[in-house]
């Protein structure tokens, strides 16, 4: 996996549902042409428990037009030579459990969440993730206390998905104030000498020893709050935001000014951005 | 080690796992959750005063114990002892009261003001908009809109009881759907609220938890039947199966004896029969789903067996062989139902009438012979049915 800190910018990854649309691929180069550092594709799934209305929408969309989950792989395959960010499935454990890690290794998938599966039951995909070569990214909430969390920090690869609320994937009006202190949180045991969390680049191996990025995800639905939790942790993931566009008929040009203006707004930081006390107030 | 231990329902091992089925299969929000109700279903489990204070719910409120009533002119058509175990005579007319009058105790117990619940038939929404009532909580019961339209009655009562119910128009919008979306609520709004999940199902320690609240039927019927049949233990104890609660409960009492469990499930909603594999609604369990892992939608007569999965401790009883589960359609379950009508006067729940239909078919034959003794749970009263088979009949 390539993500990494060190790049001076925060990371950009949008989400996108695979087969959402006939011709969904268009969505992710556009996406990677508008300066995402990595994707993150999200596998339809009957039962999105974890999901708000526009992702369970995005997924009800693509499996009634007939997407599988090996459509979608050999879709994703055959552009493989056009997208140079890493590609990262997000997925429910029924999912993961059927198609198989080599199956997503082989369509050249660099990377893994799995929504619905905790600490206590990811050590045997973990194994076989390694195995095939894929980081499994695991997710903490804002209820994680700090021994659970040291352990999510310990065995996540790629990086750390802090998910911002207490609640499913949607948009929000406003950045949840606890998501700032759980990035917060999740920095400060990754940099603990005695937690030795570091990130070697498990691909070629010759990357410098770093510390693994905390990125937040879970309802950043505007470049403003892009802007306030890039900063608070080191990117952000932006799911609903972008699939209530597509679900709008939007076009791969019109996501790609969208995710240039999340780009931008994370570039720039907070300084052209409402300061994160300001925006943190009410949650809805 | 005896028999009798070794056959015995025992206590998830550590995880929630029944032998390779349960865990706990949540978001990382719902971890501390999971954890706080486990940690405070054993404390309370093993307090006695929690367990007097449930006990006095039981009688006064509930009605238990239920009788257990011979039926004594279908076993003589049949050529066989058939004891019904009645828990349509529970309030609210059937054995889902028994789980969630634990759990609104223990929501209490544990400073929670809410319960919410996912319903199908709406027979677990009355009894926790029941509870709720009764324990001075609010209640939102999430329905599937087309289970809403299928079960009007029960809608009613929940509204009548003061409870919101919230229509659920994603997915299939049944049950199963109703779940995800009770799972949702619960963790956006974990602090004050309890999810009073109604069958063993769901992640750890829902299918051990509602499993210990429904023993109490196995427990009695061990009882009441020792002192109807000589054996003290019937040859068969029979029990319908959608997520599993009241025949799990039901061979709670009797798993450590020599009688063979039998599950019915709807032909059409049959995890045990067609269902391979899987993980949904938190657990490992089986389930009706296709080659890549997407969800079924089951198809039953009984909106209460309208359930794609089965509690993980029966897919572990079904693969050690300890309990078999079988299916019958729907029209075996209309003829059932209306011939317990007859020969005993009881209309019993369209979901009960499959146990009833499986031995109905099985009497007589190798599996079920003459001369044999039957424990049968009638999990519930027929009431919310009638509309339907109007139209059915
Ligand atoms: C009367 C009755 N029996 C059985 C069931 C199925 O549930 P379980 O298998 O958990 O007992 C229901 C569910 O709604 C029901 O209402």
């Amino acid at each position: 996996m390539t993500l990494r800190l060190g790049t001076g910018r925060p990371l950009l990854v949008p989400f996108l549902t695979g087969g959402v649309t006939a011709g969904w691929t268009d969505y992710l180069l556009a996406y990677q042409e508008a300066g995402a550092d990595a994707i993150e594709v999200g596998l339809p799934f009957s039962d999105p428990m974890l999901d708000g209305t526009t992702i369970q929408q995005a997924s009800d969309q693509a499996l009634t037009r007939g997407a599988t989950v090996d459509a979608i792989l050999h879709e994703l395959t055959a552009i493989r030579g056009r997208l140079r960010v890493p590609i990262i499935v997000m997925a429910y454990a029924n999912l993961v459990l059927k198609v198989g890690i080599e199956r997503l290794a082989r369509a050249g998938v660099s990377g893994l969440i799995v929504s619905d599966l905790p600490l206590e039951e990811s050590a045997e995909l973990e194994s076989a993730a390694a195995a095939a070569g894929i980081d499994m990214i695991l997710l903490a909430a804002p209820v994680t206390p700090d021994d659970r969390l040291r352990q999510i920090c310990h065995r996540s690869q790629g990086f750390v998905y802090a998910v911002s609320v207490m609640g499913v994937t949607g948009e929000r009006t406003t950045l949840a104030p606890e998501a700032e202190a759980l990035a917060r949180r999740a920095k400060l045991l990754l940099a603990e000498p005695a937690a030795s969390v570091f990130h070697a680049g498990s691909r070629d191996g010759a990357d410098p020893v770093q510390r693994l990025p905390v990125l937040i995800g879970f309802g950043v639905s505007t470049p403003e709050q892009a802007a306030v939790a890039g900063r608070a942790g080191d990117g952000v993931v932006v799911g609903a935001a972008l699939m209530r566009r597509v679900l709008d008929g939007a076009s791969p040009a019109d996501l790609r000014r969208e995710v240039g203006a999340l780009r931008a707004a994370l570039d720039q930081g907070v300084s052209t951005a409402t300061p994160y006390a300001e925006i943190s107030g009410d949650r809805r | 080690m005896t028999l009798a231990t070794q056959r015995g329902m025992r206590d998830p091992v550590a995880g929630g796992r029944f032998g390779s089925f349960g865990g706990r299969f949540v978001p990382e929000s719902l971890i501390p959750a999971c954890a706080a109700l486990e940690e405070a279903f054993r404390d309370a489990w093993t307090d006695p005063g929690f367990r007097q204070q449930l006990d006095l719910f039981r009688a006064v409120h509930a009605g238990r114990p239920t009788a257990l009533t011979p039926a004594w002119n279908l076993s003589a058509e049949l050529g066989i002892t058939l004891l019904l175990k009645r828990e349509d005579l529970a309030h609210t007319g059937s054995h889902k009261i028994n789980n969630v009058l634990g759990q609104a105790l223990l929501a209490r117990r544990m400073g929670k003001t809410r319960l919410i619940a996912e319903t199908g038939a709406g027979q677990h929404g009355v009894a926790a908009a029941t509870a709720a009532a009764l324990f001075g909580l609010r209640a939102t019961v999430y329905m599937g809109e087309r289970d809403i339209e299928r079960q009007a009655l029960n809608v009613f009562r929940m509204n009548l009881l003061g409870a919101d119910v919230v229509p659920v128009t994603t997915g299939s919008r049944t049950l199963k759907d109703a779940t995800n979306e009770a799972m949702r609520q619960w963790v956006a709004n974990v602090d004050d609220t309890h999810f009073c999940l109604g069958s063993v199902a769901g992640p750890h320690p829902y299918p051990w938890m509602v499993r210990e609240f429904q023993r109490v039927i196995g427990d009695e019927a061990r009882r009441q039947v020792a002192a109807e049949l000589p054996a003290g233990v019937p040859d068969v104890v029979v029990a319908c199966v959608g997520g599993g609660s009241n025949a799990a409960g039901t061979f709670a009492g009797f798993a450590d004896t020599g009688a063979r469990l039998i599950g019915v499930e709807a032909a059409g909603g049959a995890a045990m029969t067609d269902g391979t594999v899987g993980v949904v609604h938190g657990s490992r369990s089986l389930v009706l789903q296709n080659a890549e892992g997407q969800i079924a939608e089951a198809h039953s007569i009984a909106a209460g067996l309208d359930y794609p999965g089965i509690g993980p401790e029966h897919a572990h009883l079904g693969e050690s062989g300890r309990a078999q589960y079988v299916t019958v359609t729907d029209d075996e379950v209309l003829t059932a139902l209306k011939r317990l009508a007859r020969t005993e006067g009881i209309i019993c729940a369209l979901e009960s009438a499959h146990a009833v239909a499986w031995v109905m078919r099985a009497a007589g034959t190798d599996e079920l012979p003459h001369g044999s003794t039957v424990l049968l749970t009638l999990s519930g009263r027929g009431d919310k049915d009638m509309a339907q088979l109007q139209v059915a009949s």
